[in-house]
């Protein structure tokens, strides 16, 4: 038998494989290469489930016993935490950008409206999963409220809180923003959303990945581009660790 | 006539390359949160079946924690994995080779034939053919590994399971295709460290890997006829990909 020393095989392989990457990393070709293949994921995702398909919903039962909270878990800023001990009776939600009619929706405005209550698993980008029980208004409610100008591409969720001494934000074309399953929950597990988890509002677009999921909304903005927001790759984590700015996959 | 099809070969490098990309960043990926659970949902290391080790910087692509980038390099090297599996199943079944060579029967699954596998090869002589051993474990690579990897892998992306909610109940939720994810990984890296030994015992293996080698005849008749050995299905000059 051929004695191989086996550690060093694999330690060489992996050298030889962090040499090519370090340097291909940084290329043109493979940022090129990394962008296709997102877009790829996003038609070839949308042409097989069709724009409105469905994420999986769950029953009561196959709730997680508890939701985690990750990312920000709570938010300096005193006037929100003033309206966290008072149940937030002066928050408001914006709603504005390119739009006919800007809004200004309290909570009680937002539970006025029409809502939609969906189980649905929320995946984190790290790898764990949690099952909750959300309610709120659709957005394409709120759209239609707002009557969104035709020359809008991507709906921008501005955000309370501050992670790394940047405000958070999230974005998602027309396409997630007008899904079904795309509200803005109020409620978890029949309760108002606990701070960990976004209090008093925060976005459900299931059929992606939790950093989109914006926490803590305090404006949704309408707008053709997102090149002039943030760093201009549509999100938080987008502009800082540079993840996919479609976090289906 | 070749020992391996000029489609085997192509799938093989670049089927070679993208798993070795895959694997790596599947293990920087893996640093990210390293508790696997079963059923739908798992987020909590209590209720975790397995807590996995942090996967050291050499080991990993990138050589440092940084999980945009290794998820773009894992989804991107998914592409030629996942369309190359498809290709050579076809190419296989069109040329033959899964039937004569992958195929294995209840006799070879008996210790006995395991037993002669395994002395056959020891003895150092050139082997005719896929010995039983061979068949087993290439047969379930191709059967069950590869295809298990893909599936589970389409089956954790919360886009594409609104296209095929089916898959994660087969798999029993999105926590078990995560965790089968892994462990197939895991599979798969002992069948390549086995493979690489034992062609690292023959270089011209390896060689033949690239020219394709040549076929010895499957099995020498013992009296010599004058009948030509039926030949299978060629696979050279067959249009195994295009």
């Amino acid at each position: 038998m051929v004695d191989l020393p086996r550690r060093s095989l694999l330690a060489g392989i992996a050298a030889l494989g962090a040499t090519a990457c370090s340097k291909i990393n940084d290329s043109e070709t493979a940022k090129t290469l990394f962008e296709a293949a997102e877009d790829g994921h996003r038609t070839i995702h949308r042409a097989l489930a069709g724009k409105q398909g469905l994420a999986p919903e769950y029953s009561r039962a196959e709730r997680s016993p508890t939701f985690r909270g990750n990312g920000s878990v709570t938010v300096a800023d005193p006037f929100y935490q003033d309206q966290l001990a008072k149940g937030f009776p002066e928050w408001t939600l914006e709603v504005r950008g390119l739009v006919e009619q800007p809004l200004s929706l309290t909570l009680a405005d937002i539970r006025a409206l029409p809502q939609r209550t969906q189980i649905t698993r929320h995946d984190c980008v790290e790898g764990w999963s949690a099952i909750g029980e959300w309610s709120g208004p659709q957005l394409a409610a709120l759209l239609d409220a707002a009557k969104v100008q035709s020359q809008a591409n991507f709906i921008v969720f501005r955000c309370a809180d501050v992670l790394y001494g940047r405000d958070y934000y999230e974005s998602i074309d027309m396409v997630d923003a007008y899904h079904p399953q795309t509200i803005i929950a109020h409620t978890l597990n029949g309760e108002p959303l606990p701070e960990k988890n976004g209090a008093p509002l925060r976005m459900r677009i299931e059929r992606q990945l939790g950093y989109k999921q914006a926490k803590y909304v305090k404006a949704i903005e309408a707008v053709e581009s997102f090149d002039t927001v943030g760093q201009g790759k549509g999100g938080f984590w987008e502009d800082v660790a540079g993840y996919q700015w479609y976090a289906g996959v | 006539m070749k020992k391996h099809a000029l489609s085997t070969r192509l799938w093989h490098w670049v089927n070679a390359a993208a798993i070795i990309v895959l694997f790596m960043t599947g293990l920087n990926i893996s640093n990210a949160h390293r508790y696997l659970y079963w059923g739908d949902y798992g987020f909590d290391a209590k209720d975790a079946w397995l807590s996995v080790i942090k996967f050291p910087g050499w080991a990993t692509i990138p050589q440092h924690y940084n999980l945009a980038l290794a998820r773009d390099w894992h989804i991107t090297a998914a592409w030629p994995f996942g369309v190359g599996l498809l290709f050579i199943w076809v190419a296989m079944l069109v040329n033959g080779h899964f039937r004569r060579d992958l195929t294995s029967t209840p006799r070879d699954w008996t210790p006995g034939a395991v037993l002669a596998s395994v002395k056959a090869h020891s003895g150092g002589g050139t082997v005719h053919g896929y010995n039983p051993v061979q068949r087993i474990l290439y047969g379930m690579v191709f059967g069950v590994l590869l295809p298990l990897m893909l599936f589970t892998g389409l089956a954790i992306s919360p886009g594409f399971q609104a296209a095929a909610p089916w898959l994660l109940d087969v798999l029993g939720g999105r926590q078990s295709a995560r965790s089968l994810h892994f462990i197939a990984a895991w599979a798969i890296f002992a069948f390549f460290v086995i493979h690489i030994l034992l062609a690292i015992t023959d270089w011209r293996l390896i060689l033949e890997m690239f020219t394709g080698g040549k076929r010895e005849p499957v099995a020498p008749p013992a009296p010599p006829l004058p009948d030509p050995v039926p030949v299978p299905v060629t696979e050279e000059g067959t249009p195994a990909h295009g």
